[in-house]
């Protein structure tokens, strides 16, 4: 008896795993099965428009390029000196201490909390107004947490000795980190930080609050131009009633699946190459 | 420049790029607070947390925010309700039975629910799911909280299973072994055993992922409507606090009016609920790896 019900329960378990993978097959299915026709070179290369099938998603295809560009040229600084600190310097102090337990907590903070932070301190405050700019600038505080956590990590793969040899030959504390610590680190770094821009590559919900517009016929030109992306294109597809549009919807998720899928494939392109250097 | 003077300099830029975390938090917290302050000088804090009326965008204007909490609320009872039981057997499975190669698979399609963009949830939900449970059940409408519900519980489901899979692979092998000799099954070892002495890091699990739904917009923003309601049923059209914020951002209110300030008034709500559940999960957690450091 009680072997059968160890048997239920493992099966059980293993129904529920099914289901899962099942409900995530069915999602993949019915967006391929929606959007797919409507793919095409067109659909990539014209702007939006008030017909459904003459509309384009080149302008947030472009939008979403600028202002994940921007992040991570934002973010990564910011994120690898951060890290470099708690990691090599503050270790032991109350301080360090405080501010890791700070990251952990702003980790969970909803993005639409971000959203109102950009909106009062990007947009209002700063004046940057609704721009490619005010958008970086907030992704960049949602990305932060995602990419120190992932540096102080590839920091700690770097072995002691390294350190040691470094300081025996009488490098400094910075130039140990700067010539031998960081180049050791970087893949780590690099794979964390496509991993927290895949992230934030679909967040919809900071831009909306900040107030990216939903419709724009064209393309940023600068780090000042009002903006749109591709998940607010969706968005702003999928609200509307007729079946046409969310025809659009599904395509112009699918090319946004494609862009997170290729950033994914180079996080693990690099972290791949990395390991075959470490072996060799 | 002295080499002693350079290295202190770097030191002071790299304190000042962690530091910037807590102006982060400071700066949520300043933000917030300075139009909530504003809304509740002409709003009530009773009306606000107390009031069963939300209406700020229609001519009577009404601020109770009660329908919003309870949309919320509602949302994530049901997103709980998937993801709790399944993303626990999901975990037992994946810690006490499956062998290392189920699980170099299963993980990483895991992974890829848990970073699908949440808009493209909203689009299966409303899209797929409720037109799907229309078949059998006539009395839904198109928007509700049901669909959005269920489809939030999947999304949800990786970060309750991975954070209670790392919990159970903490518990010590020799509280397994002991359980075994003793003539325990696997079932028995795993529920009796392993869950419980698991159990703060679990419930560690349980409360992130209930804060995850408080704060999750798109899905409902897409697949629940915009019709604040005080209602515990699932067929109807609601709206949740994060739907909306979205709701007034995408229109073009003026800054400076109170319908403006209502958007600050319910983050620094949402912010608080999703910081305490944080805050409780956090030291959940300190308290699991005390036990078994």
């Amino acid at each position: 008896m009680r072997k059968y019900g160890d048997l239920l329960f493992q099966i059980a378990s293993m129904v529920t795993l099914v289901v899962a993978l099942a409900a995530l097959a069915t999602l993949v299915y019915d967006i391929v099965s929606d959007g797919a026709g409507r793919l095409s070179l067109t659909f990539l290369t014209t702007f939006p428009s008030r017909k459904a099938e003459e509309a384009g998603v080149y302008h947030a295809l472009m939008g979403t390029i600028w202002v994940i560009g921007l992040t991570a040229a934002l973010a990564l600084p910011i994120g690898v000196a951060a890290a470099i600190y708690l990691e090599e310097y503050g270790t032991r102090s109350r301080i360090a201490r405080f501010i890791e337990l700070n990251i952990a907590n702003l980790a969970a903070v909803p993005s639409i909390i971000y959203g109102l932070l950009g909106l009062g301190l990007f947009v209002r405050l700063m004046g940057m107004g609704q721009s490619v700019m005010a958008g970086a600038s907030t992704l960049a505080l949602l990305a932060l947490p995602v990419v120190i956590l992932s540096t102080r990590e590839a920091l700690r793969t770097v072995p002691s000795s390294i350190r040691e040899g470094s300081y025996a030959l009488g490098a400094t504390k910075w130039q140990t980190i700067w010539h031998q610590v960081l180049p050791m680190a970087l893949p780590g770094v690099l794979t964390g930080l496509i991993l927290a821009l895949s992230r934030a590559i679909g967040e919809t919900a900071p831009l909306i609050t900040i107030g990216a517009l939903t419709y724009i016929p064209f393309a940023p030109d600068s780090v000042w131009s009002k903006f749109t992306v591709l998940p607010i294109q969706v968005f702003n597809w999928v609200s509307r009633p007729q079946a046409e549009f969310h025809t659009n919807a599904a395509a112009a998720i699918l090319v946004l699946l494609a862009l997170l899928l290729s950033m994914n494939a180079v996080a693990i392109i690099v972290r791949d190459r990395y390991q075959r250097q470490e072996r060799a | 420049m002295s080499t002693r003077a350079l290295e202190w300099i770097i030191e002071r830029l790299l304190f000042l790029c962690a530091a910037l975390s807590v102006l982060t938090t400071a700066g949520i917290i300043l933000v917030l607070a300075v139009e909530t302050f504003e809304f509740l000088r002409e709003v009530s804090v009773v009306e606000f947390l107390t009031g069963t009326e939300w209406t700020p965008l229609f001519a009577n204007q009404r601020f109770g925010v009660l329908p919003l909490v309870v949309g919320t609320m509602l949302v994530s009872a049901i997103a709980m309700a998937v993801a709790l039981p399944m993303g626990l057997l999901a975990a037992i499975y994946l810690s006490e039975y499956a062998p290392s190669a189920v699980r170099r698979i299963i993980k990483p399609v895991l992974e890829i629910l848990a970073g699908v963009p949440t808009v493209v949830y909203g689009y299966f939900a409303l899209t797929f799911v409720t037109p799907l449970l229309q078949q059998f059940l006539p009395s839904l409408s198109g928007f509700n909280a049901l669909s959005p519900g269920l489809v939030m519980g999947l999304m949800i489901l990786p970060l309750v299973s991975s954070l209670s899979e790392d919990a159970m692979r903490a518990v010590p092998r020799g509280l397994r072994e002991g359980s075994y000799a003793l003539g325990a099954t696997r079932m028995q070892t795993a529920l009796k055993v392993v869950v419980p002495a698991a159990f703060s890091g679990i419930t560690a699990a349980f409360i992130l992922a209930v804060s995850r739904a408080v704060g999750e917009t798109m899905i409902v923003a897409i697949a629940a409507g915009q019709q604040p309601r005080l209602t515990s049923n699932p067929f109807v059209p609601i709206e949740t606090m994060t739907a909306y914020i979205v709701q007034v951002s995408l229109g073009d209110t003026p800054q400076g009016t109170i319908e403006y300030r209502t958007i600050f008034a319910v983050g620094m709500l949402l912010f608080l609920m999703t910081f305490g559940l944080n805050l409780i999960s956090t030291w959940l957690r300190e308290k699991f790896r005390e036990e078994y450091a």
